[in-house]
């Protein structure tokens, strides 16, 4: 089936930058595929290089099974819709979208066929003999995913496809692309700066940082159990605590003057690690609590809508964490904070990679 | 309102008349003269006639004339707009060391190479190709001069097409010279018309390379002939210059019209015009 194998690919660039630096990678068949990270962490250039418009200086790219590492863009069967769109704005809607086919010599009246099929698809319809110029954002997006479709590859690569709408049509259309995606089934990768747009969209999602894959899991993977530091740091709408802390005796890490509860493992007692801790899994509640539990001050409190985020003073270092608006407490109030152990990630100090492998939690 | 300032309006205005004057003068002539029964070196009300027209298109030359001008400088043109856009192209995307100081190189050179420093070389060279007295070889050697410039105003052009069009149309398959065809060329078209327009006119009043290079003179371009019309005393022919001025400035305002209302002139970086 179409998906693509990767396979130690570095791309390097003539200055001597290795934008992408040995990656191994598989996309199967019919996955949407999420490239996430850092502006300048390689998952553009990688996008390209699977594209073939930037040449792989090490490794192999298969696509369905068969070595394209060193065929030109145009023979890979590959589909790519550039972060501008980049339609002819000479060329009518129909002319854009038909411009594959033109390419390799399809007669016109076919042409015209898959013109009218493919933007009924992608609700185009009535806007085939307009330039892209007096489109809106949104559908010049569809006439180039529709250009895209029509070229009919095996893989369809996406460089940013959101980042040029505007808010509010930025959820609309990633609704849309998701559904198209499973309608069409084909093969997606896409690159994205936006956590939110991988969470939502992707199956998976390779994080990358400095040409280099940091994790490579499912969303709900990514967000509830990042690898290392980094990924924990750059996941989330909320920024995850991340506590120098120790381990204490009887499964729990020592933490700004409390502890909480965690599947310390074969972690010594007494050694520092790094504790990580989204706001969003941290219970806040007033009064005492049985268990480990952190004891501070709230500082203050942030509306993010339906949820708040309150910054609590906990012996000298702030966590942050997420209450219902409804329980929203006031600055200066004494209050408690509990996490199951579950949700209590340990890091190593030094390296930041995640260190007690304990089952991932359900749900 | 003092009287000081007054006058200083007044002595302004006078000044803005009198420039005014020094560049419409010659404009009153070219529409009058033509038309008087006594053209002569001044400007007054024609006395209205059309027998200037006439002699104009009984002179053994004239008409011929503009056919050569017309077969020199499209020629020419359509020979500079082809070659400038392949060729900046090619320097608009390829990484190439010392590209600018090329560019640069080629322009300061090209207003020598059609100079009338670089004339003796270039009757020799011509001569020895046998190109002298033809009219190819006249267009080949204002090809020349012109081409350094057009490559540089036009690859200001190619560089504004963005480079993700091109990609897009390689993962389509598309070839080079179909990218170029389709894609580069029809996006970059305000720039080549400019080119053509400007070669056109640069070589419609060019008067040195015909004049050196063409012997015969029913081979000679219009701005060559011009200094031929002379009566039988050798004296100015009045009643054939003027017709022959305003028929020979028409092509150039004809073409700067048509391609202004369809692309308005665009002059991006580099040149300003």
């Amino acid at each position: 089936m179409a998906g693509i194998d990767i396979e130690g690919l570095a791309t390097v660039y003539p200055n001597g930058v290795r934008a992408v630096d040995g990656l191994d990678l598989t996309v199967a068949h019919g996955e949407f595929f999420a490239l996430l990270g850092p502006s300048g962490c390689g998952k553009t250039t990688l996008l390209r290089t699977i594209a073939g418009l930037e040449p792989a200086s090490e490794g192999t790219v298969r696509i369905d099974s068969a070595d394209v590492t060193r065929l030109e863009p145009g023979k890979r069967g590959v589909a790519m819709v550039f972060q501008d769109y980049a339609l002819f704005p000479h060329m009518t809607v129909s002319e854009n979208i038909t411009y594959p086919l033109k390419v390799r010599r399809v007669a016109p009246a076919t042409r015209t066929a898959v013109a009218e099929r493919t933007s009924g698809e992608l609700s185009l319809q009535g806007l085939l003999e307009r330039r892209p110029g007096q489109l809106s954002g949104g559908q010049q997006q569809r006439v180039a995913l529709a250009r895209a479709i029509a070229s009919k590859g095996k893989v369809l690569l996406l460089d940013e496809p959101l980042s040029n709408l505007d808010a509010r049509l930025r959820l609309e259309a990633r609704t849309f692309l998701k559904k198209l995606q499973k309608d069409l089934g084909i093969t997606t990768v896409f690159v994205t700066h936006d956590q939110a747009e991988a969470l939502a969209l992707a199956d998976r999602i390779a994080v990358m940082q400095s040409g280099k894959l940091r994790q490579l899991g499912s969303p709900r993977e990514v967000f509830a159990r990042p690898a290392n530091t980094f990924v924990a740091n750059f996941i989330g709408s909320t920024p995850m605590n991340l506590l120098t802390g120790s381990v204490a005796s009887g499964g729990s890490v020592s933490i700004a003057g409390g502890s909480l509860p965690a599947a310390t493992g074969s972690v010594p007692v007494g050694a520092e690690v790094t504790v990580g801790v989204r706001p969003e899994y941290l219970t806040l509640s007033i009064g005492d609590v049985s268990g480990p539990s952190i004891r501070g001050s709230v500082v203050v409190a942030e509306n993010l809508g339906t949820q708040s985020l309150v910054s609590v003073e906990c012996d000298g270092t702030l966590i942050g964490v997420t209450v219902p608006e409804e329980d929203e407490p006031d600055p200066g109030a004494t209050v408690v904070l509990t996490a199951s152990e579950s949700r209590v990630l340990l890091y190593d100090k030094e390296s930041g990679e995640l260190l007690a492998r304990q089952p991932a939690p359900v749900g | 309102m003092t009287p000081a300032y007054v006058v200083r309006r007044i002595g302004f205005y006078v000044l803005i008349c009198a420039i005014t004057l020094f560049f419409a003068v010659p404009m009153l002539w070219l529409a009058s003269a033509p038309f008087d029964a006594s053209p002569g070196l001044g400007v007054h009300w024609p006395d209205w006639t059309l027998d200037n027209f006439r002699e104009t298109l009984a002179h053994p030359y004239a008409m011929h004339s503009m056919v050569n001008s017309l077969l020199i400088c499209v020629t020419t043109a359509v020979a500079v707009t082809a070659f400038a856009a392949l060729a900046s192209y090619a320097l608009s995307r390829v990484r190439l060391p010392g590209r600018d100081a090329l560019l640069y190189g080629l322009l300061l050179l090209s207003s020598v190479v059609t100079g009338t420093a670089a004339m003796v070389p270039i009757f020799v060279m011509m001569f020895q190709l046998g190109l002298i007295d033809s009219r190819f070889g006249v267009a080949l050697v204002m090809t020349g001069g012109l081409l350094p410039a057009a490559i540089f105003i036009l690859k200001d052009f190619v560089d504004a097409v963005p480079k993700s069009y091109e990609e897009s149309a390689r993962v389509f398959g598309a070839s080079t010279g179909q990218i170029l065809r389709d894609v580069v060329l029809p996006v970059a078209r305000p720039g080549l018309a400019t080119i053509l327009v400007w070669a056109f006119v640069n070589s419609w009043g060019n008067f040195l390379v015909p004049f050196l290079l063409i012997r015969s003179i029913e081979k000679q371009p219009g701005a060559v002939l011009l200094q031929t019309f002379t009566d039988e005393g050798g004296s100015a022919n009045l009643s054939v210059i003027p017709v022959f001025s305003l028929l020979f400035s028409i092509p150039v305002v004809v073409l700067y019209l048509l391609v202004n209302s369809r692309y308005g002139f665009r002059f991006h970086g580099g040149i300003k015009s």
